[in-house]
């Protein structure tokens, strides 16, 4: 049995190749001990199998997985200190609920083993059903029971492969709040998989996000959010809209854009390289809607015709149409002021802080698509 | 008339339901007369006899002891290697898989008359005498591919994650297959084996080839007893055999419905 | 077919360890696969040679390739041959006529009976199949059940006048319902009933309902939503039970010995007088192939014509 090591997860040079398939494609990634780490993309984009290879149920064609400095790549499942909430829960159906949590426990020779299970029902808040069976549970109390199964054992690092996935909304929403509660307070690494990107930046620290087994950015929510480096990343974390910009110079801390004709203005700072062709981006959120006597300077401001509105009860979503031909979103919180009416002419405006630009070689429908049913 | 045609398929249903029934409603019933010729045709007086004096017949007990005994050695050989069989095809490739398939499924679609007299004839080349034995080796033979078949499509519903969450619980491939793989397949084993026992048990084509004077079983005997005369006991046996395989399957569904009842 | 393995070999795995769990599906099939070489495959081969060999009892056998032997068994004994199919296929006819409405019945119309008809079913299966068929004698017998029960309900007209139908398609020769083409029949047709339902059962009952009610929407009368969607997707249930009901009713004899005369004689019955009374072991062996080929020969056109590639 693996002695335990404490430590940052580490996978270096990871890839994954079937046939003539990759799935994971030379991933580099430290996980901080401690951390809520997640991992997020589309269905197939690889997560699911690095979290795998993590546990020990698939091995990396290439590269090498370490904790706290030791190498664990060629060790089976069973050797390492890495416990996994399935995304079906996987319940054992002929054991009793007590069972199953103590199913590692007793694995181990752990002597209290009984105590140890019933303390992590408790964690949970399900040690009423100790002694019932897997079938008998509703899926939320499985998907508790999963978790108390797997941290009962105090992992160096514990994996969810989209454990939320089955349930539903209202339930969802509670579970991701218990989940980073009790991470918080037992201490653990969690490294979550999931395709939703509101529940990535509501309970991670750290998000990775994948698209076609590379990683396109590492960060925090909120930079991740604001600062996307990539248009799958702008795309698939809320909604973005992309407008097409030609650098046309700088001068000391603004640059100067060119915007269909339109001139506009960004920070240099967020520029994204030496290039003059650009995607300049702006979330809907951060474009007001500006009533005719309003001072627009330093703003940057489109002129355009609502197309479409769509009440969602918090805020407004509006469709603008541009001389181009292509169609912003505006989202409005329902504050009281007044809304456009469909057909109206708007100005828009936003602040040039709030934008950011991206490399206009990229491709601006990436990550842009509804994300599939699994 | 609407009434009719709305519930025509259920006046049917019941109907052959009666069909299905009949026959063993007739010998439980039977077991309580007392005929007056050899033969157990006709109802003439009820009695209690043959239910206190059920051995009484020479030669039956024995021939149910034998049919019990080959019974229960042919379903649990028959469990042990049909189950390695269905591991061996439910999990892992190898070459000659439909080789093997086929293999297995001849037997079921062979005539009984076929198997047990191309058996008989094997037994007479290689000068191996008949009799309880040549029974058993032949029961084991026809109830192989049954358990095979049952014991696999039990290994194919098994869920693999579970077996890779007892991985990621510490658990090594000889304890994941002891704790988690076995318990599961249990009782598909378990049906293969009773459907093994009673196909074996009720034999009379293939055993009668592969049997001697010496070696009766309880099918053989009905058999000579429709030839020479019915004593009731038979009934009786019947009897038993009809409330006890009851007794099994609704233990079996009471089981079953126990483990999924379902709480808020 | 799903493989599962708990992990995928690393690529750099020691060659002994590899050949090790290689071995090991072999290892498992070979104690049941032998058995069936050995005492399956090998007397059928057996049987397969003797049927081409010449000589007796006494004297033993010589290989001669006698392919005349198929001839002459067949050319004595093909009206057995061809009442075994013509009776395996009217009971299979009648175990589907019946066996369908039973199996609707207990997969949609029987709420909280489903269990309970479905233990109903097996049961009787279970118990010794010769004391069963026996009971049938007391039924259909002259002074049996159905005689005595309708004397007492005056409805001894009926009884005859089924009679009556029975004589004039041949199904009875003269006023015993006993002892007839009708009681064999019949016998096969209540054995087998079991083997028609089930199948047909586990079908039916994986059958979306929602599927008829779309039909019902979509103008169909129930005939028509019968024919045109209830009984193509239950068709793979349909194959599988025919061919379990077929096949070994082809071989029974226990049915026509039991409850048949003279007259209802099949072809099991004649390949077991010749193994075990009259010792013709090269005749015996020749009508059994000739059965097998024949079975072999109607399945594979069925079940290609049926269309359903599995058969469960």
């Amino acid at each position: 049995m693996a002695e335990r090591t404490s430590g940052d997860l580490v996978l270096a040079g990871v890839t994954r190749t079937y046939d003539t398939f990759t799935a994971v494609d030379n991933i580099d990634l430290t996980i901080p001990q401690g951390s809520f780490f997640a991992l997020l993309g589309p269905s197939g984009c690889g997560k699911t199998t690095t979290l795998r290879m993590v546990a020990g149920l698939e091995q990396p064609t290439v590269g090498t997985i370490s904790i706290g400095g030791k190498d664990i790549t060629s060790t089976k499942p069973y050797q390492r200190n890495v416990n996994t909430v399935f995304q079906n829960y996987a319940l054992f159906p002929h054991l009793d609920i007590l069972e199953n949590v103590a199913f590692g426990l007793k694995r181990r020779g752990v002597r209290d083993w009984k105590a140890k299970a019933m303390e992590a029902l408790e964690l949970v808040e399900l040690a009423q059903v100790a002694r019932k069976k897997p079938t008998q549970l509703s899926g939320g109390m499985q998907q508790r029971v999963a978790l108390a199964r797997a941290v009962v054992n105090r992992p160096d690092v514990l994996l969810l492969d989209e454990p939320l996935g089955a349930l539903d909304l209202k339930l969802r929403r509670q579970m991701q709040i218990e989940l980073k509660r009790i991470q918080q307070e037992v201490g653990l690494t969690f490294v979550h998989v999931t395709h939703d990107q509101e529940e990535a930046m509501t309970m991670a620290d750290t998000i990775a996000v994948m698209n076609a087994g590379r990683l396109q950015q590492v960060g925090d929510p909120g930079t991740l959010y604001e600062k996307p480096q990539s248009t799958f990343s702008a795309n698939f974390l809320g909604q973005s809209n992309l407008l097409r910009a030609t650098v046309s110079g700088v001068a000391g801390e603004l640059a100067s854009l060119d915007v269909h004709g339109i001139p506009m203005t960004l920070p240099a700072s967020s520029l994204p390289g030496s290039g003059t062709e650009l995607w300049l981006g702006i979330r809907p959120e951060k474009v007001r809607l500006l009533g005719d006597s309003a001072d627009t300077s330093g703003l940057n401001t489109l002129k355009g015709e609502v197309t479409d509105v769509s009440f969602l009860g918090v805020a407004t979503q509006y469709l603008v149409a541009m001389p181009w031909g292509r169609e912003l979103t505006v989202v409005q919180q329902n504050d009281g002021m007044p809304r456009a009416a469909l057909g109206s002419n708007v100005t828009l405006g936003w602040v040039p802080q709030h934008s950011f630009a991206l490399d206009a070689r990229q491709d601006a429908d990436a990550g842009a698509e509804h994300v599939e049913d699994e | 008339m609407a009434w009719l045609r709305r519930n025509l398929v259920i006046i049917i249903g019941i109907l052959v339901m009666v069909y299905i029934l009949l026959p063993n409603l007739v010998v439980i019933v039977f077991s309580f007369n007392k005929p007056a010729g050899r033969y157990n045709y006709e109802w003439s007086q009820f009695s209690l006899d043959a239910w206190t004096n059920v051995c009484g017949v020479p030669g039956m007990c024995q021939s149910v002891g034998l049919s019990l005994q080959i019974g229960i050695i042919a379903s649990l050989t028959a469990a042990v290697l049909g189950t390695m069989v269905a591991f061996a095809l439910g999990r892992y490739r190898f070459r000659g898989r439909s080789g093997t398939n086929l293999l297995i499924f001849l037997p079921m679609a062979t005539p009984e008359v076929v198997m047990g007299s191309s058996l008989l004839t094997l037994f007479i080349a290689m000068g191996v005498p008949t009799g309880r034995t040549t029974i058993l080796i032949a029961h084991i033979m026809f109830c192989l591919s049954f358990v095979i078949v049952t014991v696999k499509a039990r290994v194919a519903s098994l869920d693999p994650r579970l077996e890779q969450a007892a991985a990621d619980l510490y658990a090594n491939e000889v304890q994941t297959f002891m704790k988690v793989t076995f318990p599961l397949v249990l009782p598909g084993i378990a049906a293969g084996a009773l459907l093994a026992f009673s196909l074996s048990f009720d034999d009379y084509i293939i055993t009668n080839f592969n049997a001697s004077p010496e070696s009766v079983t309880f099918p053989m005997y009905v058999w000579g007893a429709a030839q020479r005369g019915t004593p009731v006991q038979i009934n009786v046996i019947g009897t038993m055999m009809f409330l006890g395989a009851l007794l099994v399957v609704v233990a079996g569904q009471v089981l079953a419905s126990r483990r999924s009842r379902r709480v808020a | 077919m799903a493989v599962s393995t708990l992990t995928q070999a690393p690529v750099a795995a020691p060659r002994r360890a590899r050949r090790r769990r290689a071995a090991v599906p072999y290892l498992l099939l070979v104690p049941g696969m032998l058995w069936l070489v050995i005492f399956f495959l090998v007397p059928m081969i057996s049987l397969g040679s003797q049927s081409l060999q010449t000589g007796d009892v006494d004297n033993g056998y010589t290989m001669t390739w006698n392919f005349a032997t198929y001839a002459d068994a067949l050319s004595t004994y093909w009206p057995q041959m061809l009442r075994s199919l013509v009776y395996a296929g009217v009971a299979t006819l009648a175990t589907l006529a019946l066996g369908y409405p039973l199996a609707w019945f207990i997969a949609h119309r029987s709420g909280r009976y489903k269990n309970f008809l479905l233990v109903l079913v097996i049961a009787p299966f279970f118990t010794s199949f010769l004391i069963r068929t026996l009971a049938w004698q007391t039924i259909l017998g002259d002074t049996g059940l159905l005689g005595q029960v309708a004397a007492w309900t005056h409805t001894d007209f009926l009884l005859s006048g089924f009679k009556d139908v029975l004589r004039t398609v041949g199904l009875i020769n003269n006023d015993q319902l006993l002892f007839s083409p009708f009681a064999v029949i019949c016998g096969l047709t209540y054995n087998f009933l079991p083997f028609m339902v089930l199948p047909l059962y586990a079908n039916l009952e994986r059958l979306d309902h929602r599927l008829v009610e779309a039909a019902g929407d979509l103008y169909a009368s129930p005939f028509q939503a019968f024919r045109r969607v209830i009984w193509p997707l239950s068709l793979p249930g349909v194959v599988a039970g025919t061919l379990l009901t077929f096949i070994p009713a082809t071989g029974d004899y226990i049915n026509s010995v039991l409850l048949g005369s003279t007259r209802t004689v099949m072809i099991g019955q004649v390949i077991d007088a010749q193994f075990l009374r009259v010792l013709d072991y090269p005749t015996a062996a020749a009508l059994s192939f000739i059965l097998m080929l024949v079975i072999v020969a109607l399945v594979v056109t069925y079940v290609r014509r049926a269309g359903t590639e599995e058969l469960v």
